[in-house]
């Protein structure tokens, strides 16, 4: 048994602590990415990102073209919003957003009559890097990207180093642990040797001296692709990972990689790493090449119900029954519609939600797969702690966050949990984990700020 | 054989009077001065531990109303203000009054008016239901219905209808302790002032949406039409981002509200049913109000009708 481990170990790497694999489910793996037709109405809201809304700078009636700001960034930790649309803003209003509530949205209608919402550019592999350091980062920041693998931190803080020399390691997560999500899949297959300059755009800026790229190997084709596509450039590696759930979470693949531990409460620049998705690399590349800002991603539209899903690039905006429609309506006996993959995917209220810069994926389940069942008593089996990638104990600070013992639950590190939901997965009495423990990680958030 | 009984009876006897004497030396030599004033104030105040005062207990109240000079604006909820003067006689300290106040729910969205669009599997708890999401129903700013403020309530005086789905506050047991305010993530509950028949006029709705947005999410939500504020004889309505709110110092109770509403989000308590033969100059509002009356009666009767097959079936 010892022995097994230690030669997948070093076979494949893969972090040490907990991880679950839930079955895989990738229908849309093979099916390549078509564009969405124009949709007629897009939903921009202003709230894509974390950190600071951004700020509208439209009113009512004002023609935008493709590609024009229409919110600007509000802080430091904010990003731009551009229209991905040429059209009319018919107006601001408040429409429910996959959190559930209704926030400011800026609504535009698509001009028919104008062609630039129709023309589809060719745009060739532009592999010269002409811009300075500067520069690049200059773009990056007015090109409103954002990490494009569901947290939606905007890029250009990642990249904001105090000491250029510090990190050494530029790690590319093209993991996509989650059940049923393709998108990164397809765009590393499509675009690997976009990726690739995306990649050396940014060590360019930051200096960086190496990359890796870290795939899982349920991607056997795309690890093939980006191996092939990284001959070019001798820093950049390709790392096959052993699949595991959550290995796409940033502090375990650093872990899985380099073997570096992200300091409680640190950020990965702490241990000389940053990390950036492939989508998000290749927006970079999008903006640094092209000066085209992040207006449209891929979303995997997918279920195990549905007639066709399948991969789209989606301008930001369109609303999600747009997507479902595209892929056949939705069949009978769906439970619920999630934005994101099934294990830290969100339900979303209605399909009136549109699609924003962190929409990775929008699955369909059925009832049999998503229903949950009744809650019973803990049987201390103590599974919930086996599978923590973070070491803590999930029953535990669910009874804490239960009991209101805030403090406690703080002094149990309710606040590293990642919430990837693997304790609610594996708990043999359904008990919802994650639901509390978020619920306490709030309270304690809140309980800090008063503090300080 | 009887030796061994009294070495026994002695043996206890002096270990009993050892430690009385021990006991006796301790509880004098560590004895802790406490003002005999606070004991008198705890057995005015209510015992109901509550925390509506602001202190953790009676017991800590008692000694903030003893130790603090100012009193003025220290006040116990529960026991009211005639356990404040009682308080302030015995201190010898002047205290404010006011007025008795009582919960009221600022909620009418039940289940047959507020159609739920989503289902949530989740813990049903207030508070983790509002951190996720908007709620079952389109309107993001009413009950949740999952209960939080019964849970809390120790007086017993909340419970919630399993017919609406949403709390109901009985208005006698209620002490305005104010847990409930507390508990709601949405601010739901508010305290109202009391009066003697605990007649009240207020706006149940929270919904700050445009008026079709919010009626097409429940029937009774206030639309913000203003024609409570256009009719209030004392300017008591105020409308702020499409919702009416009643200022209970500035109303009268005089209802006129309540008859114009076009969604009924306005409830008024405890009036009589209005007479129906008044003078005749105000023969207007009495249609209104015959009309309400009969529609009433109406859903009484076909709720009564609608239970009988069921009962046989």
């Amino acid at each position: 048994m010892k022995l097994n481990q230690k030669n997948q170990v070093q076979m494949l790497k893969t972090f040490p602590k907990g991880g679950i694999h839930p079955a895989e489910n990738k229908i849309t793996s093979s099916i390549a990415i078509k564009r969405m037709p124009v949709p007629k109405v897009v939903y921009v809201p202003i709230a894509q990102h974390i950190g600071v809304p951004s700020e509208i700078i439209v009113e009512r009636k004002d023609k935008v073209h493709i590609g024009q700001v229409i919110a600007k960034s509000g802080g430091f930790v904010s990003s731009n919003i551009h229209s991905p649309v040429a059209g009319t803003v018919t107006k601001l209003d408040m429409i429910v957003d996959s959190s559930g509530y209704k926030k400011q949205c800026i609504v535009i209608r698509t001009d028919e009559k104008d062609e630039s919402n129709f023309e589809n550019k060719e745009y060739p592999l532009k592999k010269d890097i002409t811009m300075d350091q500067k520069d690049i980062l200059k773009h990056i920041s007015d090109s409103g990207i954002v990490g494009l693998g569901g947290a939606t931190f905007p890029s250009h803080v990642k990249l904001d180093l105090k000491n250029d020399n510090h990190v050494d390691y530029l790690l590319v997560n093209g993991v996509e642990c989650e059940p049923y999500l393709t998108a990164d899949h397809r765009l590393m297959l499509e675009k690997a040797d976009e990726i690739i300059v995306g990649i050396q755009i940014l060590m360019h800026a930051l200096h960086i001296k190496q990359a890796v790229i870290g795939i899982e190997n349920n991607k056997k084709d795309a690890i093939k692709v980006l191996k092939t596509a990284s001959q070019v450039d001798e820093r950049i590696n390709v790392a096959a990972l052993q699949v595991k759930y959550p290995q796409g979470s940033e502090k375990q693949l650093i872990k899985a990689i380099v073997n570096r531990e992200v300091p409680k409460g640190g950020l990965p620049m702490d241990v000389g790493v940053i990390v950036h998705n492939v989508g998000t690399i290749f927006a970079i590349y999008q903006a640094v090449q092209y000066d085209i800002p992040l207006m449209e991603r891929v979303v995997t539209v997918t279920g195990k119900k549905l007639d066709a899903p399948s991969n789209f690039w989606v301008k930001i905006g369109t609303p999600i029954k747009d997507l479902v429609e595209e892929v056949g309506g939705i069949p009978e006996g769906t439970r619920k519609i999630v934005n994101g993959g099934p294990m830290m995917g969100k339900a979303i209220k209605n399909t009136d939600v549109p699609v924003t810069k962190g929409t990775s994926g929008i699955l369909i389940i059925s009832e049999e797969e998503a229903s949950r069942q009744e809650s019973k008593n803990c049987i201390r089996c103590s599974n919930c702690v086996f599978v923590c990638p973070m070491g803590l104990e999930p029953h535990l600070l669910m009874t804490l966050s239960e009991k209101g013992l805030y403090e406690r639950a703080s002094a149990e590190d309710i606040m590293t949990c990642i919430e990837c939901g693997s304790c609610s997965y594996v708990c043999p009495s359904h008990r919802p984990l994650l639901d509390y423990i978020r619920f306490g990680k709030n309270i304690v958030k809140k309980l800090q700020t008063v503090k300080n | 054989m009887s030796i061994s009984i009294l070495y026994s009876v002695f043996l206890l006897t002096s270990l009993g009077a050892i430690a009385a004497i021990i006991l006796y030396v301790v509880s004098k030599k560590f004895y802790v001065y406490e003002d005999p004033l606070i004991a008198k104030v705890d057995d005015i105040l209510p015992a109901a531990n509550c925390g509506g005062c602001g202190s953790p207990g009676c017991k800590a109240f008692a000694e903030k109303l003893v130790i603090s000079e100012d009193i003025s604006d220290l006040f116990c909820p529960v026991g009211g203000n005639n356990v404040m003067k009682q308080v302030a006689e015995i201190l010898g300290k002047e205290v404010a009054e006011k007025d008795p106040t009582v919960a009221v729910l600022r909620c009418q969205g039940g289940c047959d008016v507020r159609p739920k669009t989503t289902e949530y599997q989740g813990p049903r708890s207030c508070a983790i239901s509002s951190l996720v999401y908007g709620g079952e129903t389109d309107c993001q700013y009413g009950c949740l219905g999952d209960g939080d403020c019964v849970d809390v309530c120790d007086f017993d005086a909340m419970y919630m209808d399993e017919k609406t789905g949403l709390p109901v506050i009985i208005t006698d047991k209620c002490t305005s302790c104010g847990a409930c305010v507390k508990a709601c993530p949405r601010d739901i509950i508010e305290m109202r002032p009391r009066n003697k028949r605990d007649l009240k006029v207020f706006v149940g709705c929270l919904n700050l949406d445009k008026g079709g947005i919010a009626k097409k999410a429940c029937e009774v939500a206030c639309i913000g039409c203003s024609k409570c504020e256009d009719i209030c004889p004392k300017d008591a309505v105020v409308m702020k981002d499409n919702l009416a709110y009643i200022d209970s110092e500035l109303c009268t109770l005089c209802r006129k509200c309540v008859d114009v509403c076009p969604t009924h989000s306005i409830i008024e308590t405890n009036f009589p049913p209005k007479k129906v033969k008044k003078p005749i100059e105000e023969k207007p509002k009495v249609e209104l109000a015959t009309k309400k009356e009969t529609q009433l009666e109406v859903k009484a009767k076909v709720e009564v009708e609608s239970e009988k097959p069921s009962t046989n079936a």
